[in-house]
């Protein structure tokens, strides 16, 4: 994974920024391809100040942003393109809906002014997020989930070369959230958009990101592709120790009579409990660390439904215990046990295991649709 | 009811009016200008603009009347210029209508900027970023959700404008039918043996127009915050 190039498909978005404010310095530079690049950190890290100064509500003090062939900010050259001329779609934690206007009038207002695309645009996208019978309300009429659908489809209509995101999901329950989560996946697949996700929730990185780009204390502390950023050990704690855990990517191969769903990996079938999508869909599944036990012999009359003939890479040790690097078919699967297990059970490099997995333990919520 | 006012305070009557209404409607869209620029931009002079603006509200109106004269009467500073052009102030109608908006003005451009100060500027930036350009954001967003706050402000300015006195009677005098507004007509009738019987009538008058245009404010902003805030 670490021999690829970084961007195969070209990069899509560079932000290079330096902007010091009252104790408190941005220094941010990363490079993205398409998809969803998710800034991941800490609340007050920068990353809502990176997005606004990818928008324009923010003139750097210097820093050079392009998307595309595209020079958006170029402090150098003394560009900087107002944010009515950029072109870019930008959803906000609060839906920022105008409340004086119906929703059918938020979702065109972008058009007036960009007159790109056509009025016909609208119904496809109405029908994508499902917003249809909200049309002629007003926004205080709208709960949460739907104000935030709005937003989405005004940003979306506004026929941007790329969106921002901030936090769009923070406000919401974890049932508006999952309403919203799907859409979000099919703006990435097939709508083609390329989005600058703020999120500090590395359920949402997982589900959704392309990329992950990590900002501490107004700087990218690094940056990668989703699944070496998952499951390297030495940047996977820096989503939470206890939100470690590896993608694995599946195919739905069968559901079966006793209401599991028979998935295929790389690394051998694996059962969960019914995942409500069509034999043949691809999907992107969180295994967390604390989730995956290790057994040097095969297990005998256990529960566990999983079990993964793997191999330790390696170990690293972490605050409580230790982060165990397995690889299985050519994915990685993370495990997190105590120092004391790894001693008794003799674990090193190159020994061959097999990972344990309840098939409870990957909840719905965390299973993404991916591309392809 | 004709006789029930003489015709000297009908025409007081009337000139208030239109001296009122003509202060309101010139001043508003400067009023409105002023106060998202107070309200809104940060520029050099700044707070000389905002103590400009208040400076009728703290000042005797008399010295205010003065100054008006120095400024737009005949020979004053601006007056001279504006005379070759053939507009006059001094000594007739619209004098009275430049004192009373000079007047009014804090009182609109206070409530105008009150209301502005309330729309949340980040409505305005989520307009930026879907392609508005800055006076358009305005014109599309600040303005609708402002409209109570003009109403306000025009209908205060409105009311101030047709109480008042010290200024117009300063600048322009107290001319029937000219500069005689229905304060000025108040206090001319006051003067005059037996006078007290009209002025008690324009009194009368005087609080029912300030009572009715409280009236209208309040429904007129009660329906356009209706609309706004409405399902």
């Amino acid at each position: 994974m670490h021999d690829r190039p970084p961007h195969p498909g070209g990069v899509m978005l560079s932000v290079a920024l330096r902007h010091a404010f009252p104790g408190f310095t941005l220094d941010a530079a990363f490079e993205a391809p398409a998809g969803l690049t998710a800034l991941f950190g800490q609340s007050g890290s920068g990353k809502t100040t990176i997005v606004n100064a990818v928008a324009g509500l923010l003139r750097p003090q210097s820093g050079r942003v392009t998307v595309g062939d595209t020079v958006l900010t170029d402090s150098a050259r003394g560009i900087f393109l107002p944010p009515h001329r950029r072109g870019i779609g930008y959803v906000f934690q609060e839906a920022r809906l105008f409340p004086h206007l119906t929703v059918r009038q938020n979702l065109l207002y972008g058009h007036w002014f960009t007159g790109r695309g056509r009025p016909s645009d609208l119904p496809r996208v109405v029908e994508m997020l499902g917003i249809g019978p909200l049309l002629p309300r007003r926004p205080a009429a709208l709960s949460g989930g739907e104000r935030q659908r709005v937003a989405l489809g005004r940003a979306i209509l506004s026929h941007p070369r790329m969106l921002l995101m901030d936090e769009p999901l923070a406000a919401l329950d974890q049932a508006r959230k999952d309403e919203i989560l799907p859409y979000l996946e099919r703006l990435r697949d097939h709508v083609g958009l390329p989005i600058l996700y703020v999120s500090h929730s590395p359920a949402e990185v997982a589900r959704l990101a392309t990329t992950v780009v990590l900002v501490d204390k107004g700087r990218v502390t690094t940056a990668g592709p989703v699944a070496a950023m998952l499951s390297d050990p030495a940047t996977a704690p820096l989503l939470g120790l206890s939100e470690t855990g590896a993608l694995l990517t599946a195919r739905v191969e069968a559901q079966e009579a006793d209401g599991l769903t028979r998935l295929a990996t790389p690394s051998g079938p694996l059962f969960l409990p019914r995942i409500a999508a069509p034999v043949g869909t691809a999907l992107r599944l969180r295994i967390l660390a604390q989730d995956v036990m290790i057994a040097t012999a095969p297990p005998q009359g256990i529960s566990a439904l999983n079990v993964i003939p793997a191999r330790v890479r390696d170990l690293t040790p972490t605050g409580d215990g230790v982060l165990v690097r397995l690889e299985a078919g050519g994915q990685v699967i993370l495990s997190r046990i105590t120092a004391r297990s790894a001693a008794a059970l003799r674990l090193e490099p190159g020994l061959p295991v097999h990972a344990v997995l309840k098939a409870v333990s990957v909840a719905p919520g965390t299973i993404g649709v991916s591309a392809g | 009811m004709a006789d029930w006012l003489t015709p000297d305070a009908w025409q007081a009557v009337r000139l208030s009016l239109k001296v009122s209404l003509w202060a309101v409607a010139a001043s508003l869209p400067l009023g409105v200008f002023v106060a998202h620029a107070l309200a809104r931009w940060r520029f050099p002079g700044h707070g000389l603009l905002n103590g400009l603006v208040h400076l009728p509200l703290v000042l005797p109106p008399v010295v205010t009347g003065y100054l008006l004269l120095l400024a737009f009467g005949r020979r004053g500073w601006v007056g001279q210029w504006l005379d070759q052009v053939g507009i006059v102030f001094a000594f007739r109608w619209t004098g009275a209508a430049l004192a009373a908006a000079v007047m009014a003005f804090p009182l609109m451009v206070r409530a105008i900027r009150l209301s502005i100060e309330a729309v949340d500027p980040k409505l305005e930036q989520a307009a930026s970023t879907l392609g508005a350009p800055a006076p358009w954001v305005f014109l599309t967003v600040t303005l609708p959700l402002i409209l109570p706050g003009i109403l306000a402000g025009a209908i205060l300015a409105f009311a101030k404008a047709m109480g008042e006195f010290g200024a117009t009677i300063t600048f322009v005098s107290n001319i029937p039918g000219q500069t005689q507004t229905l304060p000025s007509a108040i206090y001319a009738f006051l003067q005059v043996p037996g006078g007290e019987a009209a002025a008690a009538r324009l009194v009368v008058i005087a609080i029912v127009i300030a009572m009715g245009a409280l009236f209208l404010s309040e429904g007129l902003s009660c329906m356009i915050a209706r609309r706004i805030r409405g399902a």
